[in-house]
């Protein structure tokens, strides 16, 4: 299958033909009249922010812990204590040596590594996933991931527990301001990746009789380490 | 399966509907929450109304130049590495989606929920060249365990089911011992499903929305099962209705921010993944090759037509659970798997009078599904223009048309049952003591002027009867 695109002609002139006009070679966006996301947190500071996302945490089911990064050693192995984590997967990130984040725990630690074939089968046997996140929404608690070679999509994914790190200079009002952010590096050319993620807690579903069961096909646990000082 | 569901006639499907206490307690229920929920995210959200009228600009500039964006979409796609099939019918659709999955040597088929796939048939037609094709939403594998039960709302698709069912269902079919606690049940379908992930040569989604400038495809879940059918399998296919789109990133946020507060009032979905074409080379998971089919199915004879804003909708339900007819019906009551006031409003659309000409009428005309819609199309005004169409469909003259829908109604076996098996149920807001003195449509002139006995003891048609030989006395 070497050719990429089929059928587009004879379907988009029928279309053009329902619309009475022929495709226009450019569309300028309008600016819309009513653009409430905007207002929302406007004037907020990080640190406002910080206790929205906290707040949010709350009703999505998410532990959040604030810390700063010479704690987080002693924080993730916490964590992975009460977890009763004996293996992580983790995103290849020289922060997590740069902050020493696994010194401290006694698990063993799988470091996605572009390299090897076997990460997803690694990551699927892990108790733990870790990754740090690339933008964070304080109105909906949600971490935004964007994956590449280093940052597989698995490691938020396949283990039951998932903790995520979150400088707190990420946080951002709202999904608004993340949007604008990949559109405008859509426009310079810089698109950040093949697969972005928002995610808002642990995967849950209320298929059976509206019951809320937390806990679905990705992790039945998460939390989020807030880094004060990042 | 395709969208038509069951054989029976609509008056069998209602009867049917009606007499089913558990289905019905269980959808009053379903929709007294969720709209709960949707009232008080809409209010905490402040501002609503902008919202809504954001969400109509976003639609209607989308939709006007629909032509424009998608080839934007496809060329995105194309520079992202990807392939797009565009597709006039259901059947050049599942011809595309069948050679791919013939060429991958494809066998086993993981899915998540995807309206479109259901419309167009999609499992049924690569079930025919032996693929084994799994549902992965919860609510629709319970379905597909089965023996492919209808789904009977586009949000919670297993809605009609009680957890003991579901229990019988997965303990005769898929061994299960334990309880029907749905925390158990849950784990179960968990457990079981993830091995089919894990072993499926291919993934098939839908789209929620489609980035025009990008490239990109978005999934919205609560389940994680979306971005497990497209992190897993390697060769990923997406399925789109072709009114499924937004020009930029920013106007993606605003709908998907509309979506999860009207679904199922939450800020934002557990999971909204964004995903522009197969993975890079370096990337250890994702799919290596990525399709996608961009279906039509009968949506450019909408184009164009008084009808138009229907493509606007974005699938929330938010109309199905406010609507007083889908209360005491149920979706299976529609016989479509669009159900509610959009289902009346698009099944006809897609599916042609004769199948559909029912539908339109299948409703109060009390307008809660256009408030309670996040993009305002004016549901409402569009089941009225197709009872119009219907009715003018019979060569009338304008001036009797309403008192002809009035007949038309009393004597069509459809407006039998709305008249006399929903009216006990749909004439409450309307009746004071034992009379109606506020009818509504072609029942009000009448009213404001006389009383009309309300029919919770005597049928409509019995006392129309009645009445005409009354007058006929007279």
């Amino acid at each position: 299958m070497s050719e990429q695109i089929y059928n587009r002609e004879s379907f988009l002139t029928s279309l053009a033909q329902n619309l009475g006009r022929s495709t226009p070679k450019t569309v300028e966006r309008p600016t819309w009249k009513h653009q409430p996301q905007w207002q929302i947190l406007k004037n907020a500071s990080q640190d406002e922010l910080v206790t929205v996302f906290k707040k949010q945490c709350e009703t999505i089911h998410t532990d959040v812990i604030e810390t700063e990064s010479d704690q987080l050693a002693d924080v993730i192995h916490e964590r992975v204590k009460s977890y009763n984590g004996k293996s992580i997967s983790a995103w290849k990130d020289e922060r997590f040596h740069q902050y020493d984040i696994f010194s401290k725990t006694d698990a063993t630690i799988h470091k996605w590594d572009p390299r090897m074939k076997d990460n997803v089968a690694q990551t699927e046997s892990a108790d733990i996933g870790i990754t740090f996140c690339d933008l964070a929404l304080a109105e909906s608690g949600t971490i935004v991931l964007f994956s590449n070679e280093n940052q597989g999509r698995s490691v938020s994914l396949l283990p039951t527990t998932y903790i995520a790190l979150v400088p707190k200079s990420l946080i951002v009002p709202r999904m608004s301001q993340a949007t604008r952010k990949i559109h405008l590096l859509m426009k310079e050319g810089e698109f950040p990746a093949t697969c972005v993620n928002f995610i808002s807690g642990p995967s849950n579903s209320a298929d059976i009789e509206m019951n809320l069961v937390v806990g679905m096909h990705g992790p039945i646990r998460t939390t989020y380490v807030v880094i004060s000082n990042l | 399966m395709p969208m038509r569901i069951g054989t029976t006639t609509f008056n069998d499907r209602i009867e049917k509907g009606i007499n089913d206490e558990f289905m019905r307690d269980s959808v009053r229920s379903a929709q007294e929450r969720l709209l709960g929920k949707r009232l008080d995210a809409a209010e905490e959200l402040g501002s609503w109304e902008d919202w809504r009228n954001l969400g109509e600009e976003i639609r209607s500039h989308t939709l006007e130049y629909l032509d424009y964006y998608l080839y934007e979409l496809s060329e995105k796609v194309k520079e992202n590495g990807g392939h797009v099939y565009f597709a006039k019918t259901a059947e050049e659709a599942n011809h595309y989606i069948q050679k791919v999955v013939k060429r991958k040597n494809g066998k086993k088929i993981i899915k998540s929920k995807s309206m479109v796939t259901e419309e167009i048939s999609m499992n049924e037609a690569l079930e025919s060249i032996g693929c084994d094709v799994i549902e992965s939403d919860l609510g629709e594998y319970i379905l597909q365990v089965d023996d492919h039960d209808p789904p009977s709302h586009i949000v919670v698709p297993a809605l009609h089911k009680n957890k003991s069912q579901i229990r019988d269902v997965f303990k005769e079919k898929l061994g299960y011992l334990n309880t029907d606690k749905p925390e158990e049940l849950t784990l179960f379908a968990r457990e079981k499903l993830r091995k089919e992930f894990l072993s499926a040569d291919i993934g098939i989604t839908g789209c929620n929305f489609a980035v025009a400038e990008s490239g990109t495809i978005t999934l919205v879940t609560n389940e994680g099962n979306a971005r497990l059918a497209t992190t897993l399998p390697k060769t990923q296919i997406t399925v789109m209705g072709m009114e499924r789109i937004v020009p930029t990133w920013e106007e993606l946020d605003v709908m998907i921010s509309l979506l999860s507060r009207s679904a199922v009032g939450q800020k934002l979905t557990t999971y909204v993944t964004a995903l522009s074409g197969p993975k890079s080379p370096l990337e250890g998971d994702g799919p290596e090759e990525f399709h996608l089919v961009i279906v039509d199915n009968g949506r450019s004879n909408i184009i164009g037509t008084e009808f138009q804003e229907a493509l606007h909708c974005i699938r929330c339900a938010a109309c199905i659970n406010v609507c007083p007819v889908y209360r005491h019906v149920g979706g299976h009551g529609y016989g479509s798997i669009y159900p509610g006031p959009i289902g009346a409003v698009i099944s006809p659309l897609l599916g042609g009078y004769e199948e559909y000409g029912e539908l339109p009428f299948a409703s109060t005309l009390c307008a809660a599904c256009t408030d309670a819609c996040p993009v305002k199309i004016p549901l409402h005004e569009l089941l009225n223009k197709h009872r119009k169409n219907i009715i003018e469909g019979r060569g009338l003259s304008a001036e009797k048309i309403a008192m002809r829908g009035f007949q038309y109604g009393t004597t069509l076996p459809i407006l039998y049952q709305v008249g006399t098996k929903l009216a006990p149920f749909l004439s409450l807001p309307f009746q004071t003591n034992s009379f109606l003195t506020k009818g509504p449509g072609p029942l009000k002139a009448w009213t404001t002027i006389r009383d009309m006995p309300a029919p919770n003891n005597e049928r409509f048609r019995d006392w129309f009867k009645k009445r005409q030989k009354e007058e006929s006395f007279e």
